[in-house]
């Protein structure tokens, strides 16, 4: 059991009378990879920023290896920021720009060079020491970003949307990339994004935020697989969010066609929401399935056929290795493992604060 | 493509003329009439000249005021122009226009009023004796050149410090705070120099207009203070002497010329 590196007890936020942060609670585990994922305006990034320093909670604590460092100043906090864009010193060489901590601590020279060599190597540019930042490309300005942060020892390196800027490919290579060195440095990622995918393959541990509130944390599967609310369903990945009744244990009503599932205790004729896969729909022949219905779309995607279907009154969206072209009937099934149920909230409010609680 | 090209030298013609008639030839007619005497022939003396007395302390004294006046023109510009960098977007300018309102009116109107200000029996001195204070004497004092060099020529400093500070991206400083810098640090080490640019177009649009002045000078210096930019003009208005001032005005350009090429190399500097 790892410890708590990092605690944010009850912090509240808001800028021109607009909340951004509410009684927002969360613990860091010591050398885990944990990303804060939501829409833009979530609070993430504001989060983030109150962890590195640069804002002030309205009000909460916020305690860092057992002290409470809610005020103190950015320079005397044991942590390092990867700001989005990089934020590299234009007027400053690569090695200065690396040094550039380690010389405000007055390190020895040459305990100086062998840091910036070292760092230079962990993000496989070595070579580069005296480049100016604005001759490298954005991918390898944000590699001198991460090495000008980790030189400095922190115990958390805090990411803020660092592969915003970067194309499709280079993001999925610095994804690799960034797994590699939180293994090899062995400290704790705080990772802001906005994108479900990144964090899906890089994180041990997903906070889903949405309008300041904590929606669902876990692992990345937990969120996959078991999403809490319609928010996290529909932000994780594509979903098919079907108003459903909760007969009783184990038997679920969707859309007038009885599937068996596996939740329980959510009492008898319930109303509820159930979350399926796209993956997770079956198509079969008509008469084989629990609802039949008429496939309206086809889309190649490469891996799978994105289909639309028609059935019980609702548009499903399927995933399929095996194409059936627009105007087929078919019948939908569902593995009973693959009906994932959650509580309807009664109103938009208690949609956003039902997971705070 | 050669169309084009054709095209564009017969849009830029009316420019390369105007440079040509309004910039080039005047200044061969200057480089002329200063390396020459009244019979034509060569000569440097117009040059040397400036090794008297009379003439060399003018051209010293244009020198001090003009860097003075544009040390204290950075020392105001630089805190204002990072407090409007730090404001949020919308109030700044208003701000900027208080300090830009003046430049619409006309330069020797502004000069006129300080005149006014800082006569004798001045608006200041009268103010002074309504709280029955000693009067001062600033008026044709180097120090009243100062005062209106410093107010005519502010708004130049300003303008490009404001502009390459405000160009610093926040997270640039918050990067050298989260490197363990504290704001002295961050300060010295990442936003004077980031701003280096802007100080060294505000100097040169400072110090070289500072430099050359006569109007200032003549207005509130009097006939006692006397700068090169006096001297100059008082040899082509008054002595009819062209071939001195000619040589005269060579040696104030070999100053600005130094301070355009300190301003070019720091600039490139900049760029990597």
């Amino acid at each position: 059991m790892s410890k708590d590196l990092i605690l944010l007890e009850h912090i509240s936020k808001s800028y021109d009378g607009q909340m951004i942060l509410d009684d927002l609670s969360l613990s860091i585990h010591e050398n885990s990879f944990v990303t804060l994922l939501g829409p833009s305006g979530c609070g993430k990034t504001t989060t983030l920023r109150i962890l590195g320093g640069f804002e002030t909670p309205d009000s909460g604590k916020v305690v860092f290896d057992g002290k409470d460092i809610t005020g103190l100043a950015p320079n005397k906090r044991q942590l390092n920021t990867v700001f989005q864009k990089y934020a590299l010193f234009t007027h400053l060489d690569i090695a200065e720009n690396i040094a550039f901590g380690l010389k405000i601590k007055n390190k020895s020279k040459s305990y100086i060079d062998d840091k910036i060599k070292y760092a230079l190597k962990l993000v496989n540019l070595e070579g580069f020491e005296h480049r100016m930042p604005d001759s490298l490309s954005g991918g390898q300005q944000q590699r001198i970003a991460i090495a000008r942060a980790i030189v400095n020892e922190p115990k958390v390196l805090l990411l803020d949307e660092p592969l915003g800027a970067l194309d499709l490919k280079l993001r999925q290579d610095m994804q690799y990339e960034l797994i590699r060195l939180k293994n090899e440095l062995g400290i704790t990622f705080l990772y802001v994004t906005h994108d479900q995918e990144e964090a899906l393959t890089m994180s041990d541990h997903i906070v889903v935020m949405n309008q300041g509130y904590i929606q669902q944390e876990g692992s990345p599967e937990k969120i996959y697989n078991e999403p809490e609310n319609a928010f996290v369903a529909d932000f994780i990945g594509d979903s098919n969010i079907i108003p459903a009744t909760m007969v009783r244990d184990e038997l679920v009503e969707i859309l007038g066609a009885k599937f068996a599932c596996v939740d329980k205790d959510f009492g008898e004729n319930k109303p509820v929401d159930v979350v399926i896969r796209p993956e997770d729909v079956e198509l079969v022949s008509p008469e084989k399935g629990t609802l039949t219905g008429e496939v309206t779309h086809i889309i190649f995607k490469g891996v799978h056929y994105e289909m639309t279907v028609q059935a019980g009154g609702f548009e499903w969206l399927v995933h399929s290795t095996r194409m059936s072209a627009p105007g087929t009937k078919v019948g939908i099934t569902v593995d009973p493992f693959n009906i994932q149920i959650m509580n309807r909230p009664a109103s938009e409010d208690e949609e956003a604060i039902s997971e705070n609680a | 493509m050669l169309k084009s090209a054709k095209t564009s030298r017969l849009l830029a013609s009316p420019y390369l003329a105007w440079a040509f008639i309004f910039i080039l030839v005047p200044l061969g007619m200057i480089l002329y009439y200063g390396l020459t005497d009244d019979a034509g022939a060569f000569t440097l003396q117009n040059i040397t000249y400036i090794a008297k007395p009379a003439y060399f302390k003018s051209l010293l004294l244009a020198l001090e005021l003009g860097v003075i006046s544009t040390v204290i023109c950075f020392l105001l510009a630089y805190p204002l122009g990072m407090i409007l960098a730090g404001m949020k977007l919308g109030r700044h300018e208003f701000i900027l226009t208080l300090f830009i309102l003046p430049m619409w009116m006309n330069f020797l109107l502004r000069t006129l009023t300080w005149m006014t200000l800082l006569e004798r029996k001045g608006v200041l001195n009268d103010i002074l004796g309504l709280l029955h204070l000693p009067p001062v004497y600033i008026i044709n004092t180097p120090a009243a050149i100062v005062i209106g060099m410093v107010y005519n020529f502010l708004p130049f400093m300003i303008l490009p410090i404001y502009n390459s500070l405000s160009k610093i991206d926040d997270n640039v400083i918050n990067a050298a705070r989260d490197l363990g810098a504290d704001p002295l640090q961050t300060f010295l080490r990442v936003t004077l120099p980031l701003s280096v640019p802007g100080i060294i177009s505000g100097i040169t649009m400072v110090f070289i207009p500072a430099l050359t002045t006569f109007a200032i000078s003549a207005m509130l210096g009097g006939s006692k203070v006397l700068l090169i930019g006096n001297v100059i003009e008082q040899e082509f208005t008054v002595a009819y002497d062209w071939h001195l001032g000619s040589g005269m005005s060579i040696i104030l350009m070999l100053f600005i010329l130094i301070n355009m090429v300190i301003s070019s190399v720091s600039d490139r500097k900049e760029a990597g």
